[in-house]
């Protein structure tokens, strides 16, 4: 299957990655390449076979006591962040 | 051409689970503490931090599923729904989708007409909330507050099972009584603990496939899910008449305006990709741990109901109002046990009446009614007993609310006590008779509706504390004696 | 012997011994660093104060009486641990400015077995390369020919041991990033059994083929550092709560009646000298008094394309949180919301992760989902069960750990397939869970090659056993590369 420019600009938005003209018409055909070489799992027959998300199947989940372990870390934190107001992080105005 | 229109409403409440911490981390879910501070690493999604799942959150999710009758999934997913906004530090929110906690189950709602209707619940899944976007006194820029994400919600998903916004409203009532009576959730909905999302279609009565829906989004109050659904019903009808078509869209209902408007900064990236959160395992539940969770369950609220019905011969409407929650139960039946039984009407009326309305216009939850149910049984005690008059009691009542003493206190130190020595009676009743001797000569004539102006007048000389009933007898026999 | 030749017990008996203290070992291999770390780039950021303070601690732990395998013993972390206080990239301009504010498991174990961090090692980006050249800070060389690719994702903790920068280092391994890197660089790398070493703190590329793992010069040093970084996590929801053996205990029992598979699909089209390095290796096992045969897995060569959808689907999710707002690059004067997200992503990540966001993003997509996510993970299923069939007849798989030796930096970068193509004899694990090692068992055109051990889910023990039999019966794993000896 092969991938056009106006693909990879759909996808692009869908993973908000910003990517230029000249650079589409690149990763669509290295993302052709790509999809073509996982196309051949089309080969594989897997009638009636439970996908795995899991390399330890049998395995559950393990449950956490409801208790506060985490204390105020915000003034640590926040040290990575480029944009900070008042204990907030900041973003451009989004208007709902 | 006018139709005859059916509305379709379905309801998706987000119920936040009442758990000390958040659904994946350790941090407090307190509300309202300073913003950020109560945000983790995890909350943050800070690289490398990983989710576990709080086990609170687990039970809260399966008592809600045995209260309404719904099967436990033995095994239940958790997926990543992906999308991109500032309040979701991860870019994916943990849900469950394709295999949820909590199967399908239902809810009976009665309305004030005394129908019952029974609504049916899709499922319910434990997710994680999102954090908050405050735009207010920033210039330009709108800030992040994560304190609330990651605490856990239980989505509950309703069938398109309701026809009127009444309907609806009842039905989000009964699940905020039953959360409340489960202790899953505070139901605080000013704080945001319980909201709802409404689907809302129209179409012509008889026709078999639903109209296109429109989703209302943030809806935190009975009242706005009731004129949201009204306004969005309203507009929905007159855009179909007028030849235009329904688009299936997220709508915000702006309480302010009272209308609803498209969203459409949610709508171009609807593509949610989920998949299963590999950073989770398949959550697995047992069967003794079910029967645990099933043998705390709380008396719920229809059972209550039913049993004030059967035992304290209330009407089905007085027993669904005395039991939408488990504080007012528990209030009215501490006055019962006062009283006894067989007052039970007389408890429950002042209950849904005086005390009620007192409530409400203090704006206090029954908990903290300044007349406590023994106080008010100790008020009810002296009605049956002849002490006090039922309309003399309200006054009681009103003095015991400001004032805090009891009934009794209240009773003598005005003076109130009613007028039961019969002698007392009569003197009052022959000085009225001497008073008023035209009106006798007219109600001896046959004027038999001033008999009505001799108890005023008789009241008003004993300062409304004469037995009405003892009254009544005396004064019939000195009237008619001549 | 100088001191950067030593094994891990030899340092830790001169250290017990007061030959040498901690703090003067720490300073050889910061000088080592300093002097050989320019040509090889191998660390992306040297930590030496906080590590010659870490070894005066060291020091003054066994002073008092304190004892243990890797206390005092200077070693470097793959840059995708987090370390408190210290920038921990992931080798991309994206978390070029990111401090962490805590340790990740794997750090904070080593940490408190008295292991001494001296750096942080360069890597491809997120983890997304086979050869290191996919890092923001620039290629890292294969000590061996300094034009050659030390492989990867952790190309750089697999130089740093192979130029003797350091006795151990750590590293992970998604698709193969532990053991191609070893066989390249001419070392011992181990990846656990998926859930046996804690995620916690390391930054997640495909978070259900992650594992933390190390390098060394011997199964025997690889032990030690596993045996401190494996057990159960609270942190981890995937991490395993089942005791951790002593590995070192038994590392050095007989091989007699091991059973051994030659994995059919492996030694097919083998490049000749390749396979006559297999072959002796399998001669090596036989003489050691293991049993050998052959093993078909007929769906493994389908293990590269379930990998490229698998591991790129969940790395697109994972990555979503590099979003410019909480931590890391943040585009300049962002017009609206969606240029923040867009230039912060597109400019903070590097070509291969935006090609393998992309790829995720493609095949989780609506109307792909069902045709590659599922289908990868059903694939992926038949993969795990002819692995659960083949350990049902032999105690390890064997076969080779690459195809070719390194090659040349700049020579595949381009084609992204031929590039995943490397990893084609170490995907099967990563898929299956399967913890597998990569030991040096000789040369082809001077350059070093490996072979690859694959066990049933945590055989780790049994792994790092038959390794170290090998190991004593073979010197391929004491060779050094020129000019680092």
């Amino acid at each position: 299957m092969s991938l056009t420019s106006r693909d990879v600009e759909k996808i692009a938005h869908l993973a908000r990655l910003g990517i230029t003209d000249q650079e589409k018409p690149v990763y669509a055909s290295n993302l052709s390449k790509i999809v073509e070489f996982v196309d051949q799992l089309a080969r594989a027959r897997t009638d009636g076979v439970t996908p795995m998300a899991h390399p330890l199947e049998g395995l559950t989940q393990r449950l956490r006591a409801d208790e506060v372990t985490e204390a105020d870390g915000r003034e640590k934190y926040q040290r990575n962040a480029a944009a900070v107001q008042a204990g907030l992080y900041l973003v451009p105005k989004v208007i709902e | 051409m006018m139709k005859d229109w059916e509305v379709v409403i379905g309801l998706e409440i987000h119920a936040q689970l009442a758990t000390r911490s958040k659904i994946f981390s350790g941090a407090a879910t307190a509300y309202g503490a300073p913003p950020n501070t109560q945000a983790c690493l995890v909350d943050l999604a800070y690289p490398g931090v990983l989710p576990v799942l709080n086990a609170e959150a687990v039970r809260m999710a399966v008592k809600f599923g045995l209260a309404i009758g719904a099967p436990i999934a033995e095994r239940s997913i958790f997926a990543r729904k992906n999308y991109f906004y500032p309040d979701l530090p991860k870019g994916y929110q943990i849900s469950q989708y394709e295999q949820p906690i909590v199967g399908r189950g239902s809810l009976e709602i009665v309305l004030d007409e005394g129908t019952a209707t029974r609504i049916g619940i899709t499922r319910a899944h434990l997710e994680e909330d999102a954090g908050k976007s405050l735009h207010e006194g920033l210039a330009n820029a709108t800030g992040i507050d994560l304190n609330r994400a990651g605490t856990p919600l239980l989505e509950i998903v309703s069938e398109p099972d309701m026809r009127s916004a009444k309907e609806a409203v009842a039905y989000m009532k009964k699940l905020h009584t039953l959360v409340r009576y489960l202790e899953i959730c505070d139901g605080n909905m000013q704080e945001g603990s319980f909201r709802c999302d409404a689907n809302v279609s129209v179409r012509p009565r008889g026709a078999e496939k639903f109209g296109t829906r429109a989703e209302i989004k943030n809806l935190n109050s009975f009242r706005f899910v009731e004129k949201a659904i009204q306004h969005e019903v309203a507009r929905q009808i007159e855009l179909i008449e007028s030849g235009g078509t329904v688009v299936q869209e997220t709508r915000l209902y702006d309480s302010d305006r009272d209308e609803t408007r498209s969203m459409r900064s949610k709508e171009e990236a609807n593509d949610y990709r989920y998949f299963p959160d590999p950073d989770l395992l398949p959550l697995a539940i047992d069967r003794a741990f079910i029967e645990s969770v099933r043998a705390s369950l709380p008396e719920l609220p229809d059972q209550k109901a039913a049993r004030f019905v059967s035992d304290y011969q209330l009407s089905r409407y007085d027993a669904g109002v005395l039991s939408a929650s488990r504080e007012t139960g528990a209030y009215f039946e501490a006055v019962v046990a006062r009283v006894g039984a067989a007052h039970a009407k007389l408890a429950a009326n002042w209950v849904m009446g005086e005390l009620s309305s007192a409530l409400n216009r203090d704006n206090l939850e029954i908990d903290a009614a300044r007349v406590g149910p023994q106080s008010l049984g100790g008020l009810l005690d002296r009605i049956i007993d002849g002490t006090i008059s039922g309309k003399l009691a309200k006054e009681v009542f009103e003095a015991m609310w400001s004032e805090g003493r009891d009934a009794d206190a209240i009773i003598e130190a005005k003076g109130l006590r009613q007028i039961t020595d019969a002698g007392a009676i009569a003197t009052a009743i022959d000085a009225v008779i001497a008073a008023n001797p035209k009106q006798l000569a007219d109600y001896r004539a046959g004027k038999d509706k001033l008999f009505g102006f001799f108890v005023g007048q008789v009241m008003k000389a004993t300062g409304g504390k004469a037995n009405p009933a003892q009254l009544n007898d005396l004064l019939k026999a000195k009237l008619g004696g001549g | 012997m100088s001191w950067h030749a030593r094994s891990v017990a030899e340092l830790a008996g001169a250290l017990e011994r007061r030959e040498i203290s901690s703090v003067a070992l720490t300073g050889h291999f910061l000088d080592r660093i300093g002097a050989l770390n320019g040509a090889l780039n191998a660390l992306i950021t040297v930590t030496a104060d906080q590590a010659l303070a870490d070894a005066a601690v060291a020091d003054r732990r066994r002073a008092a009486g304190e004892r243990g395998p890797l206390l005092g013993i200077p070693l470097i972390h793959k840059d995708i641990f987090c370390t408190d206080g210290v920038r921990t990239s992931c080798g991309s301009r994206m978390l070029d400015n990111f401090v962490a504010p805590y340790d990740a498991t794997v750090v904070a174990r080593l940490k408190a077995a008295g292991a001494v961090m001296l750096g942080k090692a360069n890597m491809d980006e997120f983890a997304m390369g086979s050869s290191n050249e996919t890092s923001h800070y620039g290629p890292v060389r294969n000590p061996w020919d300094l034009d050659k690719v030390p492989g990867g994702s952790s190309g750089g903790s697999a130089a740093a041991v192979a130029a003797r920068l350091a006795p151990l280092s750590t590293g992970t391994d998604t698709g193969g990033s532990i053991r191609q890197p070893a066989a390249l660089c001419g070392v011992t790398g181990i990846k656990p059994t998926y859930g046996r070493v804690s995620r916690y703190g390391m930054i997640a590329f495909a978070s259900s083929l992650d594992q933390a793992g190390v390098f060394a010069r011997s199964a025997a040093d690889a032990a030690a550092a596993l045996g401190a970084i494996a057990g159960f996590d609270p942190r981890d929801s995937t991490s395993v709560d089942a005791p951790v053996p002593d590995y070192a205990a038994t590392l050095g029992a007989p091989l007699t009646g091991l059973r051994l598979g030659l994995v059919k699909e492996f030694s097919e089209a083998l490049e000749p000298r390749n396979g006559a390095l297999i072959a002796a290796a399998l001669d090596v096992f036989r003489a050691l008094g293991a049993e050998t045969t052959t093993v078909s897995l007929p769906s493994l060569p389908l293990s590269v394309p379930t990998y490229y959808v698998v591991a790129p689907a969940e790395c697109s999710s994972n990555l979503s949180r590099f979003d410019g707002v909480r931590f890391g690059y943040r585009c300049a004067d962002p017009r609206d919301l969606r240029d923040l997200y867009e230039r912060s992503r597109g400019e903070g990540f590097g070509a291969e992760v935006k090609r393998r966001i992309m790829t995720g993003t493609y095949v989780l997509s609506a109307g792909y989902f069902d045709a590659y996510y599922l289908k990868a993970q059903q694939v992926r299923q038949l993969i795990a069960g002819e692995f659960r069939a083949a350990f049902q007849r032999v105690d390890l798989l064997i076969g080779p750990t690459t195809p070719t030796p390194a090659f040349g930096i700049g020579a595949k970068i381009d084609d992204p397939v031929t590039m995943y193509l490397n990893d084609i004899y170490t995907i099967g694990a990563n898929l299956a869970g399967l913890p597998a090692i990569s030991a040096p068992c000789g040369f082809v055109d001077g350059l070093p090659m490996g072979v690859q051990l694959i066990g049933p889910h945590f055989a780790e023990g049994r792994l790092l056993n038959a390794v170290h039999r090998y190991q004593l019966a073979t010197d391929w794993h004491d060779r050094s590369a020129p000019g680092y000896a």
